[in-house]
């Protein structure tokens, strides 16, 4: 097995630009429709359940709700496209097996893709911070920094979810990774609740995952503070897609070259 | 490595777990030549391409591809190199032109000398009606002649081509085989691997028939047909072939081969044969001269061999 670390080389672009141009003829058409669901969530929890819950953590609950279902929807997005989207460009489509018979190497390709996931990311996250916006739940321009946090959430999760299609067999292989990695994650990070509440052994483990920490960024941002030790807490998801990124390049390597 | 040859390959060989799949097989591919690969399912046919073009690396052996070792500057010949793959790939979210743009940005090729290009191979793939049209409403032949233009989007020196015409009715083969002799008469140097063997007679100037991953024969379709079988062959089948067959005919042939309900007669001389047959009215025959298909099953047999 070829353990060595991956080379990186501008030949990610034509793979990402490629992902791009299938986005802006298929998906981009429907960008309007990105704005629906965020909208009826905050609408519905924000208000409804924020009105029983009032202030959490000296924000009102709309405001706490945005900043993390801005990440969540990053880790969804991205987590997404790099299981079944990319499932299907490697598996199905045979996409990447054009890209290998032209000078591109499956470095190249893991990179575009990871780095298209995270664009994914962005993607969506930028009509949740419109509506966010519009609901009051924004506090100025600072906001925009979530963006980069947002896409430093994408590289993570997109990373992740290659290395899980590396060893897909199937797409049913995907059911057992949002149930038993995404979903728990999604509940443990702080996203709809503060973690206070929960079992001191819980929060702990949060610490050690990604996207408790993407949400400790993003929740100052949204409300113009500035994030304490913000580049720790971007440390963490960045050593998980660094560590992904490594894994998902050897174990594609074997898989495509055998 | 001298400069006229595309391919040079030495003991290639491939294990899958313990199987070797390609044993040890020496190729020699000239520059302007059209190589054909040829041999049963399973023979290790695209296992062979593959490792040519540096998508999977021989378990032992050398190999040299343009002049470049492979797999070590696999992506550097891949620069210069054409690919048509068994299992059509193009993308099914773009049009035919945007297959080809796309496809094109994997060479970093980009601006008014690739809109020229791309004119072009439209015009060479008979496309131009279709530019602007999705790939799934294309015709199987369509997609090959799509496949085979953007195998040509780099303007390739070595071209490899897996099985191009399996599955495509007459005319959409022949269009493929003239647009196949054009491309050996700008020069480019073709290796393909084809199931016909007329594919094979009509293209190519030298062929290799491999089984189980070993080499069976190399040589011109005319050499192999003159080297490895009887130049007659008569077909006979009818009520009472095989005894026929078993008292008079055994004598007068140099090889006999039973096939379901048929008996093949592989003969130097004919006339004996034929005159013998002439007294029996109630069998069917057919004489013709011998082809690369009969040297193919003499060498590889004739059970079936699924896929
Ligand atoms: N990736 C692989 N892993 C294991 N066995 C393989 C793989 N690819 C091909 N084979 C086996 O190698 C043999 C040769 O396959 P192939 O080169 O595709 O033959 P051909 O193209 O001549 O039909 C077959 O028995 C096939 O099952
Ligand atoms: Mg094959």
């Amino acid at each position: 097995m070829n353990f060595s670390l991956p080379v990186i080389s501008v030949r990610w672009l034509p793979v990402w630009r490629r992902n791009l141009r299938v986005w802006r003829k298929l998906s981009g058409p429907a960008l309007i429709g990105n704005f629906g669901e965020p909208l009826l969530y905050l609408l519905a929890l924000g208000y409804g359940l924020g009105g029983f819950v009032g202030e959490v953590k000296g924000l009102p609950y709309i405001v706490f709700l945005a900043s993390g279902i801005i990440c969540a929807s990053a880790m969804n997005t991205a987590t997404f496209e790099g299981l079944y989207s990319a499932y299907t460009r490697m598996a199905v489509q045979n996409t990447w097996g054009g890209m290998l018979a032209a000078p591109l190497d499956i470095d190249d390709i893991v990179l575009g893709e990871i780095i298209w996931t995270a664009t994914k990311s962005l993607i969506s996250a930028i009509p949740i911070l419109i509506v966010a916006a519009a609901l009051g739940a924004v506090h100025g321009w600072g906001a925009l920094w979530v963006l980069p946090v947002v896409f430093v959430t994408g590289l993570c999760f997109g990373a992740m979810a290659l290395v899980i299609t590396a060893l897909a067999k199937s797409y049913d292989f995907f059911i057992y990774y949002f149930t038993l990695v995404i979903t728990p994650l999604f509940l443990v990070s702080g996203v709809f609740f503060p973690l206070e509440g929960v079992p001191q052994a819980v929060q702990i483990g949060a610490q050690l995952l990604p996207l408790s920490h993407a949400v400790e960024i993003v929740r100052p941002l949204m409300t113009g503070q500035a994030p304490p030790a913000p580049a720790l807490h971007l440390l963490v998801p960045l050593l998980y897609a660094g560590a992904a990124y490594w894994l998902a390049t050897v174990l594609l390597r074997r898989r495509l070259m055998s | 490595m001298a400069s006229d040859l595309v391919v040079e390959a030495r003991g290639l060989t491939k294990y899958y777990g313990a199987q070797p799949v390609v044993n040890g097989i020496d190729i020699e591919v000239h520059r302007g030549e059209c190589f054909g690969l040829l041999g049963p399912n399973g023979a290790g046919k695209t296992t062979t391409l593959r490792m040519l073009m540096g998508a999977t690396p021989p378990s032992a052996g050398s190999l040299d591809v343009l002049g470049y070792p492979i797999p070590q500057q696999a992506r550097r010949m891949r620069e210069r190199l054409g690919v048509v793959p068994q299992q059509d790939n193009l993308d099914p979210d773009f049009t035919v032109l945007e297959n080809l743009i796309t496809y094109a940005s994997y060479f970093g090729l980009r601006g008014p000398e690739l809109d020229r290009r791309i004119a072009g191979l439209l015009d060479f793939a008979a496309l131009e009606a279709k530019a602007g049209v999705s790939i799934g409403t294309l015709s199987g032949g369509m997609k090959r002649r799509l496949t085979l233009a953007r195998a040509l989007i780099n303007d390739p020196e070595l071209l490899i081509l897996d099985e191009p015409t399996t599955g495509l009715d007459p005319q959409a083969r022949q269009l493929i085989w003239q647009r196949l002799r054009a491309l050996l008469g700008q020069g480019k140097t073709l290796i393909l691997t084809t199931h016909y063997m007329e594919e094979a007679e009509r293209l190519c100037d030298r062929l290799m028939i491999i089984d189980n991953g070993h080499v069976l024969v190399t040589g011109s379709p005319a050499e192999l047909v003159r080297r490895h079988i009887e130049p007659h062959v008569v077909e006979i089948h009818g009520g009472g072939v095989e005894e026929w067959y078993d008292t008079i005919g055994r004598p007068l042939v140099q090889r006999g081969e039973r096939s379901g309900e048929t008996v093949f007669c592989y003969v130097n001389d004919e006339r004996p044969l034929l005159d013998a047959l002439s007294r029996r009215p109630e069998l069917h025959f057919m004489h013709r001269r011998a082809n690369l298909e009969d040297v193919f099953i003499k060498l590889t047999g004739k059970e079936l061999r699924e896929g």
